[in-house]
């Protein structure tokens, strides 16, 4: 007679024999998560990825219970919204981690997006890792702007108004271009309607498509690492790499730590400074939309500005959105502008790390002087960070071929 | 561990600096509001305030009178016979009686509903705005905060009333301060307590959920400050075998 625990595990052999003949569940959480090897030297930078994928599905389930008390239209929006803060059970919890979430989505992609700035994560066998991500990223960015003209105050309306007429500069084209975004000859109803459909499902659908290629690519590659080196070159008898460690459990335990500190952050701001300052929920957000009455001061929510400085440091309105543009469709050809014969900012030459930190000083003060009012001191300075900004990506195409560079372990260092 | 520095100096660096503006209105003449958002009693008094002084020509559209009862202590009875008195039943949202068309009839123009107006004035700026008041020249109404405000000043009975001092700089001649002409009915101690409990209530009206908001909040931070440490203890366990 057989012991009743092994008969429990003969049966349950032989039920996922029967799932398996028919879904290949086993050999997908192999593939995927226990058998999937990541090298073992991951950093703080390494958890973004993860917590991006955690914003994402925050969003969206707390998308999905705003969609239940909303009301997409332009008498109702913003009552409904604050119908949402004052009747329905737990609706301000809800509203303000979807706008919360939506914040640190871009925290953590920026911070995502600067580690493989930092490692060399885009470069070869990697390039279309990282082109998807970009487009994710523009995903990103249609789908925060569309969400914040949702609530229908006077910055959703008065942004927007911003934002769409850019589309006006586009020569001939330009105002029946802006007419066929708005749906109407001005902001209205109409566009309210149809940003509400592509923020609430086809954005979100691509964004969804976008994201399980990216980590088809991620896992078809595997992961880079802070030392720049491929894991996969140097592999035990068994097959496996000698510097890479079973994504689950090592990882899955790492980042659920990460998950945690995630929230506690999201947690603080969520329930002792859900505004941030101005930053999060703007103040005039608070005010109805009214198309009579302009804001003294228009400007995007804090994770635009930086473009929207680079707009305005251009003093011509065409030249201003193709500039605009360029600093973001340059970002997907960074895997190609970046020759250096390492990844790893820990074996680059001293120019990558100074060029590599100005950038990132460009983004940021680019990013408060976007959120500033404009005096002329600031538009000047304006113009040096958005030289400063273009500036190291042409420098990293020239330079980086012949960089000075140290000499790159064979084996990850700790 | 010298990335999440130089990150934490790059983070501190972006909220230290970035203060956007509020809307639009007077940066000087701005004193801090000292609202406690946990006084129940000075909402309560700035809720009847609120209600005597204000609610004639303002309403609170995104209020209800019965969350007023559950929030700041008051029984349905008191909010019906103390706070309204239209045939508003206490389920209902605090509406006026007048319309918008009679509104810029009477007055000139639409007076803002003031459900939000704590959250996109802030409140150090209704303070500051509902003591400014001065009254020039011309013998009108005018505001240091919102010059040329088209709002009467509506308190004064119990502030009195104030008359500018000018000063010059470069030609321009500005408000340095406001001094009382006339006192009212209350001492400048007592209309600043007034005023304190006027916008403690206008406060609470912008956003009800706050009181409840920041008590559950420290239960939730307990919470994943807990969760956070068990998950890092089994993190280590795990990685204990990794060299």
């Amino acid at each position: 007679m057989g012991q009743p625990a092994s008969v429990l595990a003969k049966k349950a052999g032989e039920f996922m024999n029967w799932i398996d003949e028919r879904l290949p569940v086993t050999s997908f959480y192999n593939e995927h998560l226990a058998k999937y090897y990541a090298p073992k030297n991951f950093n703080f930078w390494y958890y973004m990825g993860s917590l991006a994928l955690l914003a994402l599905v925050i969003q969206i389930v707390t998308g999905i219970f705003l969609t239940m008390h909303y009301k997409p239209s332009a008498d109702q929006a913003f009552a409904s919204v604050e119908y949402i803060m004052r009747d329905v059970e737990w609706g301000w919890l809800i509203r303000y981690m979807h706008s919360t979430g939506a914040s640190l989505f871009f925290i953590v992609v920026y911070l995502h997006m600067f580690r493989a700035l930092l490692y060399g994560s885009h470069r070869k066998p990697r390039e279309l890792l990282w082109v998807l991500g970009v487009l994710i990223y523009l995903a990103l960015m249609a789908e925060a702007f569309m969400g914040y003209v949702l609530p229908w105050g006077q910055m959703s309306y008065w942004g927007a108004q911003v934002i769409i007429n850019l589309f006006g500069a586009i020569p001939s084209i330009g105002e029946p271009l802006t007419e066929w975004i708005r749906g109407d000859y001005f902001l209205s109803d109409a566009t309210l309607n149809r940003f509400f459909a592509l923020h609430v499902i086809a954005i979100p659908l691509a964004l969804l498509v976008l994201v399980v290629l990216h980590l088809a690519a991620l896992h078809q590659t595997g992961s880079n690492n802070p030392d720049g080196i491929e894991i996969k070159k140097l592999k035990g008898q068994d097959g496996v790499p000698l510097d890479g460690i079973p994504f689950h459990p090592y990882y899955t335990v790492k980042d659920i730590f990460g998950v945690a500190v995630f929230l506690l952050i999201m947690a603080f701001i969520i329930f002792f400074w859900p505004e941030a300052g101005g930053l999060f929920l703007e103040h005039d957000n608070f005010v109805p939309a009214d198309p009579m009455v302009t804001p003294t001061h228009i400007k995007p929510v804090w994770y635009f500005t930086p473009f929207y400085a680079i707009l305005k440091a251009v003093p011509d309105k065409l030249m201003g959105v193709m500039l605009m543009g360029a600093s973001v469709v340059i970002l997907f050809f960074v895997p190609w502008l970046d020759r250096s014969p390492v990844k790893s900012i820990r074996y680059r030459a001293m120019q990558y790390k100074v060029t590599l930190g100005l950038f990132s000083v460009a983004f940021v003060r680019l990013g408060m002087l976007g959120m500033a009012e404009g005096t002329p001191a600031q538009t000047w300075e304006m113009r040096i960070w958005t030289f400063v900004y273009f500036a190291f990506f042409i420098l990293l195409f020239f330079l980086s071929p012949r960089e000075r560079t140290k000499p790159v372990p064979e084996r990850v260092t700790h | 561990m010298k990335n999440i520095l130089v990150l934490l100096g790059v983070a501190i660096c972006v909220l230290g600096f970035a203060v956007p503006a509020k809307a639009s209105g007077g940066a000087e003449h701005i004193e801090h509001a000292g609202v406690n958002t946990r006084d129940v009693a000075a909402a309560q008094r700035g809720a009847k305030w609120f209600i005597n002084y204000c609610f004639s020509c303002h309403s609170a559209k995104y209020m209800r009178y019965k969350r007023l009862s559950e929030d700041l202590d008051l029984s349905e009875e008191m909010v019906m016979q103390n706070l309204v008195f239209s045939d508003a039943k206490i389920g209902e949202t605090m509406e006026i009686a007048m319309q918008p068309g009679q509104a810029e009839l009477w007055l000139g123009t639409l007076p803002p509903d003031l459900s939000l107006i704590a959250r996109s004035r802030g409140v150090d700026w209704l303070y500051s705005y509902l003591k400014n008041f001065y009254q020039d020249e011309k013998g009108g109404w005018n505001n240091l905060n919102l010059p040329n405000a088209a709002m009467p000043h509506v308190l004064w009975q119990l502030q009195g009333i104030q008359e500018p001092v000018y000063t010059t700089q470069g030609g321009v001649q500005t408000v340095d301060h406001l001094v009382l002409a006339q006192p009212g009915l209350q001492s400048p101690e007592e209309y600043e307590k007034t005023v304190r409990d006027l916008v403690t209530f206008l406060d609470y009206l912008s956003e009800p959920a706050k009181l409840k908001r920041k008590n559950l909040g420290i239960w939730v931070m307990l919470f994943l400050t807990v969760f956070a440490g068990l998950t890092y203890a089994l993190k280590v366990e795990y990685w204990r075998d990794v060299r």
